[in-house]
């Protein structure tokens, strides 16, 4: 206790200029796109300067390529989608704490999901349901491949908002519906989001394998190029994927720049 | 337990009772007791012994076991609890406060949620920017994280009181603060709540501050039991039994001068002074005249020095108390000080007279011979006071 009435506000000035920014572009940001684009065109010239024979030719033309980077890239928009719709709103069940109890057994089976080799996923499945058609068998084999991540995140994400100011929240009167989506959520996200792009950035790459029940895909460059033993063929497929996969992550990282939430 | 009822309740608890699931002992226990409108009642007590569960049964962020909840007349028990909430304040020792909201709009959350248009949003928020001690121009654009715990706590405060809610809990609110900022934060809600009057719950496990703070004082025992509910001067002169003496600790009597406030206490008025300006001549004159050993020079009514009458030069006047502090702390600065007095201020720090240490060690005695205090005018004053 002291006598020597402290001026007005004896707190501690606030901390100017950390006030949170958003980063501005920068070499970091677009470092990347920049590669890739160097390796594209590098993959072009090298290409071109080669002789290509005729059943080179057949896969290493932009037809063929173009058509089967959209079908690469429609399927796996499709599994992204799917994951979203059903990790999100699992995960935020499983914090309630009505349902925490069931946290355990799905997250063991996500586990298994995940561990399972997903080629030996879309094998099974292909001889298991021969009804079904290629494209459902590569979604669903690479969806249960690709719940994990966004899964947990979600639930850590959820899991690590300060309890006391969610019973703040509350003692305000906002509703739970309210609690979620304007306090939970937003604070979740930055977790959520680093998730959802390890789920965006496998499943580029899983998708590859759909080649193997002719679901089509990028993996149909690569299979060509070791079915034929053609060496320049196997080498673009294999670009192509990574390079998409590669620009699909800087996407949702500059997506993840922008949602985090401002201050926290 | 003491007499707990009063003409016009504003909370009212009737037998309440709580039982966590699992647990066989209540966390709280038939628990009844009345907050008069208008007064801070403080909740004290170690640790554990139900002062968050009750102040939560009251917002019905827990629902009670048995018992009822009147709230302004009202039985609330079962009414919806968002609605019920949004008409209570609600401020913790942790703030809750959303880090990825501005300040204003943390502030705004409670109008908003009662869908107060946009530009009554920002006047109140700017309203009670202010009242809490905060530049609106400079702090409501702020995150949470880039202010300091003693601004947090104050957007924490002025949070609660967005909605002009009748009643206020509060639970901790500066547990968790430098003593420094705590007390100035207690003086400012002190400050603040002579203009609002609200109804006050107020939780804290330290007596000095409960003592400080509180109309009244429930403590608060094992078990979740109130053991006396008192005013502080009766808290102190009469515990109840061995367990609010225990609570109180050694000290009562001093502890007891931290209800008087200097604004209230009768200060000498017969201290020689002189103005700062008087030339060597007028200044040999006075010392002459009286038999102090000190003189006090006012400049423009504004005490600077203390002039020695054995000569040589001037002391600064160190630390003068103002009408908010309590004796108790006129009694502090003077040991800190190694003094024997020090200068009373008036709120715009003008020089309003003396205090001297045997004024204070008879005031101590006084109110052990008496065993009751001489503080009559605290209440009081807070009671009348400026204009809404
Ligand atoms: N959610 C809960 N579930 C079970 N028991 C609880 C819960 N919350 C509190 N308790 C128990 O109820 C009792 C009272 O707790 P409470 O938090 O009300 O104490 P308190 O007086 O606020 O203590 P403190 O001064 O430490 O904050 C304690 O024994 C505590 O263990
Ligand atoms: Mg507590």
């Amino acid at each position: 206790m002291s006598a020597t009435a402290p001026p007005p506000s004896a707190d501690a000035p606030p901390r100017r200029g950390a006030t949170a920014r958003r980063t501005a572009p920068s070499p970091r940001v677009w470092g990347l796109p920049l590669l890739l684009a160097a390796v594209l065109g590098g993959l072009y010239l090298y290409v071109g300067s080669q002789d290509l024979d005729r059943i080179e030719r057949r896969s290493l033309n932009a037809e063929y390529l173009l058509s089967r980077t959209v079908q690469h890239l429609t399927l796996s928009v499709v599994v992204v989608v799917l994951i979203l719709a059903v990790a999100i709103p699992l995960g935020i069940l499983l914090t309630r704490p009505r349902a925490r109890r069931f946290a355990g057994p799905v997250l063991a089976v996500a586990n298994i999901g995940q561990a399972t080799p997903t080629l030996g996923l879309i094998v099974l499945f292909a001889v298991v349901f021969v009804a079904w058609d290629v494209r459902t068998i590569v979604i669903v084999a690479v969806w249960l491949y690709g719940i994990l991540p966004v899964l947990r995140n979600t639930m850590v994400g959820l899991d690590q908002v300060d309890r006391s100011m969610i019973e703040a929240a509350r003692g305000m009167g906002m509703t739970p519906l309210r609690v979620m989506l304007s306090v939970e959520l937003p604070l979740a996200v930055p977790v959520m989001l680093s998730g959802i792009r390890t789920a965006l950035v496998i499943t580029v790459g899983t998708v590859a394998l759909a080649t193997f029940v002719g679901a089509g895909g990028l993996g149909d460059v690569i299979s060509n190029g070791i079915a034929s033993s053609r060496d320049t063929v196997l080498l673009t497929g294999s670009v192509l994927v990574a390079v998409l996969a590669l620009a699909v992550d800087w996407l949702a990282g500059l997506v993840e720049d922008l949602l985090r939430p401002r201050g926290a | 337990m003491s007499d707990q009822t009063t003409d016009r309740p504003m909370i009212r608890l009737v037998e309440l009772t709580k039982t966590y699931p699992g647990r066989t002992a209540p966390a709280v226990d038939a628990l009844s007791l009345d907050v008069p409108e208008g007064e801070i009642v403080v909740f004290v007590g170690p640790s554990g012994c139900g002062k968050t569960t009750t102040m939560k049964l009251i917002n019905r962020l827990i629902e009670p076991t048995s018992g009822r909840i009147l709230l302004d007349g009202e039985d609330v028990t079962h009414v919806d609890p968002d609605r019920l909430r949004r008409g209570i304040g609600y401020a913790i020792q942790q703030t809750g406060l959303f880090p990825h909201r501005t300040v204003a709009e943390n502030i705004a959350t409670v109008p908003k949620l009662l869908g107060w248009d946009r530009t009554r949003v920002a006047e109140r928020v700017d309203a009670l920017l202010h009242m809490v001690g905060l530049a609106p121009e400079e702090y409501r654009d702020l995150h949470p994280r880039q202010l300091s715990g003693g601004q947090q706590q104050r957007v924490g405060v002025a949070r609660a009181l967005a909605a002009d809610p009748p009643v206020l809990l509060m639970d901790e609110p500066f547990g968790a603060i430098d003593p420094l900022t705590r007390e100035t934060l207690q003086n400012e809600l002190l400050r603040i709540q002579r203009e609002i009057r609200k109804t006050i719950v107020f939780v804290t496990h330290d007596i000095d501050e409960a003592v400080k703070m509180g109309d009244r004082i429930a403590i608060f025992a094992e078990g979740g039991r109130v053991v006396q509910y008192d005013t502080p001067e009766r808290i102190l002169s009469e515990p109840a039994d061995d367990f609010v003496s225990d609570f109180i600790g050694a000290g009562a009597s001093v502890r007891r001068l931290s209800l008087t406030r200097i604004g209230d206490a009768t200060v000498a008025e017969d201290w020689p002074t002189l103005p700062f300006s008087a030339d060597a001549s007028e200044r040999a004159a006075a010392v002459a005249a009286g038999d102090h050993d000190f003189l006090l020079l006012l400049d423009d009514g504004l005490p600077v020095e203390w002039l020695p009458s054995s000569g040589g030069g001037g002391l600064p006047v160190l630390a003068p108390v103002g009408p908010d502090h309590t004796l108790y702390d006129a009694l502090d600065t003077m040991l800190s000080n190694n003094s024997d007095v020090v200068v009373v201020t008036d709120a715009q720090g003008r020089y309003r007279g003396t205090l001297d240490l045997p004024t204070i060690q008879d005031l101590i005695h006084v109110d052990d011979a008496a065993g009751v205090p001489t503080r009559v005018s605290r209440s009081t004053s807070r009671r009348s006071g400026e204009p809404r």
